[in-house]
């Protein structure tokens, strides 16, 4: 395999500081290095490379952009970006596995903890010592999970938990869940462990998609938790799950990004190489004009991706921002993902080449952390100021 | 334990080589630059010597132009205290003897107790600074080290790699050991350290010159492979593959 050369047709790694770009290259040579050479078998096996764990906290890319004090990097956001991109330039489930850990866990944790949950939880999460998840999606609640089943009833210094999430990453293997359920006084957030009676967390099998990740079904049945020590007392209302997902999908922006570089890398040097009627590919018209289109779009989706890790950095980011970013990037790579599956012909179904792992990946990352419909509604409503999400 | 581990940046290693227009080098443009592979062992060697020993300093040094402070700030990355960049605009053309008299120069100002170089460098692939330097500040030195033990009593054993077979050596400090793949596993620069690196001093330090004493009169890619023949096919093609083997190709 040719080594790994990242489309940059504008010459943005000049836009780069030096310590984005040095971020940017080890998390790349940590994949190239040590999880490309496994993915393939764990792909096949739908399993997670799980002994990967304690290098990719050594790493340090669990909750990156979260303050040294918990045991985290400190990194800016355009940073954070560029780890999400060369994760998921590996696989969208090793991106996943991290999102999750630093968005969906260590954020909320961090945003709306006690001290004491912080200071309890996040140096293990960001050592990986210790896994997390997110529980807010419900079998019959994805994209409205203002609706969602899950309650809690308080009962004395207690809360009782009860109700179903699914398509929840690493919910069997984590060690804390981050379980949104709703109180009389809104929805709320509960830091439900491994292990505790009545909480189970099954793995959902059979996938197609995202086999290099745990994903699982969440079942709380009269879980009793503590108050004290196991509801985020800070976390009141669907704004809070909301704004875990602008974190994740900020990162997915970025991630997608990735993949798609990925497929782009191995079809361009593919239809240089593979000769068709005595020419490469690549001398043709066809190839020529779908590789235009894809670097094109890529670039696009670079610029996105870089304003809005700059607009963050300023504190200037809306969720809308992160609609738009999360819609096209995922979108492009997805259809990038397609277009490069076509062009390696029959060795782009073949799990040797990289295009039919990301492809089938993304069909995951184009539904969750909101689907690509919704984020088209959410940026509808952000230009005219109607909400066309419900009848009525 | 003060330890100096001397780096060089070098083309990568996917660098396409093209000729620059005056014929004496590599045409800079476009190229990326990288830490050398065995400079990236030295330096592991000198974070994993101090982290032995427990306590001390390691100081990155390299001869290089403004850039080179790419290298240098990734070695503080994965774990070095300091570093010192000797500015050279004439880095690309210098040879290993005054190389190694401006590094000499400054390794004894510094005067540690350690000395770590990688054996070659992967562009020039000369193999000549790291043995130079000891020449001139009168240290032992072993070259292509592939285990090395600190005894007591400033004792160091190394193994050195040679053609045949390992040799086992003990030397006193100070001391220089030129690092052959195989010492180490060298670390990646976690995105803590790329932080920490951030605070860590980077001193410039402009240099005298000294003269070259070679220079480059010319340079050319190799010339290009000529084009392959088929003897025959199957078995029957086996006496005729040897026979070519033999008297053309001289291999075998």
């Amino acid at each position: 395999m040719q080594p790994y050369k990242a489309l940059d047709y504008l010459d943005l790694d000049s836009e780069f500081s030096q310590d984005e770009r040095m971020v940017r290259d080890t998390v790349r040579a940590w994949v190239s290095d040590r999880f490309l050479p496994v993915v393939t078998e764990h792909f096949e096996a739908g399993t997670f490379p799980h002994h990967l764990t304690p290098e990719l906290a050594e790493l340090g890319v669990f909750g990156p952009n979260l303050p040294e004090e918990y045991g985290c990097a400190g990194l800016n956001n355009v940073a954070y970006g560029l780890i999400c991109q060369e994760l998921e330039r590996g696989d969208s489930g090793l991106r996943s596995y991290v999102s999750v850990q630093g968005s969906l866990v260590m954020y909320p944790i961090f945003a709306w903890g006690s001290d004491e949950q912080k200071k309890h939880w996040l140096p293990k999460l960001a050592a990986g010592k210790a896994i997390g998840s997110f529980g807010l999606t419900e079998p019959d609640f994805g994209s409205n999970p203002g609706g969602m089943a899950s309650r809690a009833r308080k009962d004395g210094d207690s809360w009782i938990l009860n109700g179903r999430k699914m398509w929840i990453t690493n919910g069997t293997i984590a060690d804390v869940s981050v379980v949104w359920a709703r109180a009389e006084d809104g929805i709320r957030g509960f830091l439900v462990e491994k292990g505790m009676p009545g909480f189970s967390a099954p793995e959902q099998k059979h996938k197609w998609s995202l086999r290099a990740s745990v994903t699982s079904e969440l079942v709380l049945e009269d879980v009793r938790v503590k108050e004290a020590t196991h509801m985020l007392p800070k976390a009141k209302g669907l704004k809070c799950p909301l704004g875990c997902l602008t974190q994740a999908r900020y990162g997915i922006a970025w991630g997608a990004l990735g993949a798609a570089l990925a497929c782009f890398d191995e079809a361009l040097s593919y239809s240089k190489s593979r000769i068709v009627f005595d020419k490469p590919l690549a001398a043709y018209q066809i190839p020529q004009k779908k590789l235009a289109d894809m670097g094109t779009q890529i670039t696009l989706g670079q610029l996105m991706a870089l304003r809005m890790g700059r607009l963050k950095d300023e504190g200037r980011l809306q969720p809308h921002h992160v609609n738009m970013g999360k819609r096209n990037n995922v979108h492009i790579a997805l259809e990038i993902a397609r277009t490069c599956r076509d062009m390696l012909g029959a060795n782009g179904i073949s799990l040797e080449y990289q295009v039919g792992r990301h492809m089938t990946n993304l069909e995951s990352v184009y539904t969750y952390e909101g689907t690509h419909d919704i984020h088209t509604l959410a940026i509808g409503e952000a230009l005219t100021g109607i909400p066309a999400y419900r009848v009525g | 334990m003060k330890i100096v581990a001397c780096i060089k940046r070098v083309p990568a290693t996917e660098t396409q080589a093209k000729i620059a227009a005056n014929g004496k080098g590599l045409e800079p443009a476009g190229v990326e630059y990288m830490l050398s592979f065995y400079d990236e062992i030295a330096v592991e060697e000198a974070i994993r010597t101090k982290e032995r020993v427990g306590s001390g300093e390691v100081i990155v040094l390299t001869l290089g132009p403004a850039e080179a402070r790419k290298e240098l700030v990734e070695c503080l990355a994965k774990g070095a205290d300091r570093a010192i960049l000797l500015v050279d605009p004439a880095w690309s053309s210098r040879d290993s003897l005054s190389t190694a008299k401006l590094l000499a120069a400054k390794i004894g100002e510094l005067a540690p107790d350690l000395v770590f170089t990688g054996r070659v460098a992967t562009d020039t692939d000369s193999a000549a600074v790291g043995p130079m330097l000891a020449t001139l500040l009168g240290r032992g030195c072993v070259t292509d080290v592939v285990k090395l033990t600190i005894e007591g009593g400033g004792k160091l054993k190394a193994e050195r790699e040679s053609e045949a077979g390992i040799e086992m050596y003990e030397l006193a400090l100070p001391a220089l050991i030129t690092c052959q793949k195989g010492l180490n596993e060298p670390r990646y620069a976690g995105l803590k350290g790329i932080m920490a690196a951030k605070k860590k001093p980077v001193e410039e330090v402009a240099v005298q010159d000294v003269p070259n004493q070679i220079a480059v009169e010319t340079a050319q890619l190799p010339p290009a492979r000529k084009e392959g023949r088929i003897v025959g096919t199957g078995a029957a093609a086996v006496p005729a593959l040897l026979e070519a083997l033999r008297k053309e190709a001289q291999v075998v």
